[in-house]
């Protein structure tokens, strides 16, 4: 409302009022999910789809609220949680180290580079039977799959990284007399930083897909995705949205988190 | 007085030394038998047609690039256990922007494995040495294009180089600051004596900078002349009204004409 009411304003004032900056920069980012949850409303009360299919905006906020501080969800999102930094952590752990080294040798690049795009373009779900087969349904399992994910995209970054580091550069640290160890620590590091942290940022995203995905299908009695899938088969709906809900903002939450380091880390990309 | 006769009795011995330089990119032949004397404590600015192998001929003699065939001394050593100061054309991409720039400046002795202290001492040293005043704790992207260039310039200084090489250095200037950085070069030339080469696109920066002016033609590369020019230091900008000036401008100016035109 309030936003229908100023903009006459300041268009008979014919200058930008101060308010504007505000409006920008608050209500703009709002506005979309704002409709969004008026749309969710409107179906609701318009009964086009049956409530027990889709409980209103409120009382799904509500359960979410009240399962995660009373109830089990937040031990949950935990566990998810926890698998995916597992997950991410080994994959991170073999693909940098593993990345670099192929990418600073053409020749053992190449030799393997069907190999490795191969793998990333697979998705991980697809490999979960046979993760069965030769881990069972562990604990363990889930974090296997997804750190397979995490490991296959950051080995092709990290490497992409090193092999495009900026020749200038590296002639540079040369001139100046630096011994190829110096140049690697030194430049070739640094080059290939900014393209690992896409690697990264992608890795902690496939991440959380799979250890969903193998949480809802790999016998387990924890986690968002176990929760998802219960809550859709034993008709508990509105919890199932809560789990949804929660999923996407620890989705949310992990790639801002990377976002802001990678703008802290990388400072110079982009100059 | 006895510094600058001491300079010139030093120039007659040859301190870069070329002998049968051989050099071809793929199946264009750029360098073939190419000899070359630079004597010591001197400025060399080299100039001459588009493509001809300039560049191409300071990244041989500093070893950022291989050869095909022949010998490059410095200070009757081979070139590879010199010191090289080089400053690249592009000094967007050959400082480290995630150093500050202090830590540019000091990279080279960190390479040699200089304690910190006297690092940072050296960089003082230098900065008091040529008047520099420059806030070296901001990253590099934050400077202007003429403060990296400069950062770029004492980063290749620091470790006291035998030669300093220059790969048009000024170009991505503007025009204001292009006066600037020659003037500050100049000084750093007659503050240290150090033998120094730069390539040049720019016929008057080439004169104006020049001991001698080493003239290069078409491919396959050849010294069509190296042209003196002996105007006492410190030059300024009035000079290019000089005779002296003037006249090797434009005999320079003839011989590159003549070139073109083969």
């Amino acid at each position: 409302m309030s936003i229908a009411q100023s903009a006459p304003v300041a268009r008979d004032a014919g200058v930008r009022r101060p308010v504007w900056p505000l409006v920008r920069s608050v209500l703009l980012p709002l506005a979309g999910p704002i409709a969004f949850l008026a749309v969710w409303q409107a179906i609701c009360m318009a009964h086009v789809v049956r409530p027990v299919l889709l409980p209103t905006p409120f009382a799904t906020f509500s359960f979410m609220f009240d399962a995660l501080l009373h109830g089990t969800m937040l031990e949950d999102a935990f566990v998810t949680l926890s698998r995916v930094l597992f997950a991410f952590a080994i994959g991170a752990v073999l693909g940098i180290p593993l990345g670099v080294i192929f990418g600073s040798n053409e020749r053992l690049y190449r030799s393997v580079e069907f190999l490795i795009d191969f793998f990333r373009s697979t998705p991980a779900s697809a490999l979960i039977p046979l993760f069965i087969l030769f881990f069972g349904i562990s604990d363990f399992n889930k974090v296997a799959i997804a750190g397979f994910g995490v490991f296959s995209v950051v080995v092709f970054n990290s490497a992409y990284g090193v092999m495009n580091a900026r020749k200038s550069r590296i002639l540079a640290a040369k001139v100046m007399g630096a011994s190829q160890l110096q140049i690697f620590r030194d430049v070739m590091f640094f080059e290939s930083l900014p393209q690992t942290m896409v690697g990264l940022r992608t890795g902690i995203s496939t991440a959380l897909v799979v250890v969903v995905v193998a949480e809802m299908f790999i016998g387990s009695d924890q986690g968002l995705g176990h929760r998802i899938i219960e809550g859709e088969q034993v008709l508990q709906i509105t919890d199932m949205y809560a789990s949804i809900i929660v999923a996407g903002l620890i989705g949310y939450a992990l790639n801002m988190l990377f976002m802001i380091a990678d703008k802290r880390l990388i400072h110079w990309s982009g100059h | 007085m006895t510094a600058l006769a001491d300079r010139s009795a030093a120039t007659d011995v040859p301190f870069i030394t070329v002998r049968g330089l051989g050099k071809s990119f793929g199946k264009q032949l750029i360098y073939d038998g190419f000899d070359l004397d630079i004597p010591r404590g001197t400025f060399t600015t080299v100039f001459g047609p588009n493509g001809c192998g300039k560049s191409t001929l300071i990244n041989l003699m500093s070893g950022l690039i291989p050869f095909d065939a022949g010998t490059v001394e410095i200070g009757g050593k081979d070139f590879r256990s010199a010191t090289i100061g080089y400053v690249f054309q592009n000094y967007r991409d050959s400082l480290f922007p995630w150093l500050r720039a202090l830590e540019n400046i000091e990279y080279p002795l960190k390479v040699r494995g200089v304690p910190r202290a006297a690092q940072r001492e050296r960089v003082e040293r230098l900065l008091a040495a040529f008047e520099i005043t420059l806030d070296l704790k901001r990253r590099t992207y934050e400077l202007s294009g003429g403060q990296q260039q400069l950062v770029a310039i004492l980063r290749a200084l620091i470790a006291e180089p035998d030669v300093l090489f220059l790969d048009e250095p000024f170009s991505a200037l503007d025009y204001e600051m292009t006066l600037y950085m020659r003037d500050k070069l100049q000084t750093v030339f007659m503050e240290t004596g150090l033998t120094t080469v730069l390539v040049s696109h720019d016929l008057e920066e080439a004169v104006y900078l020049a001991d001698r002016i080493l003239l290069l033609s078409k491919r396959p590369t050849r010294v069509v002349e190296v042209i003196p020019f002996d105007l006492a230091r410190p030059r300024t900008v009035e000079i290019v009204g000089d005779p002296q000036f003037v006249a090797t401008k434009q005999h320079a100016l003839h011989l590159f004409r003549e070139e073109m035109r083969r």
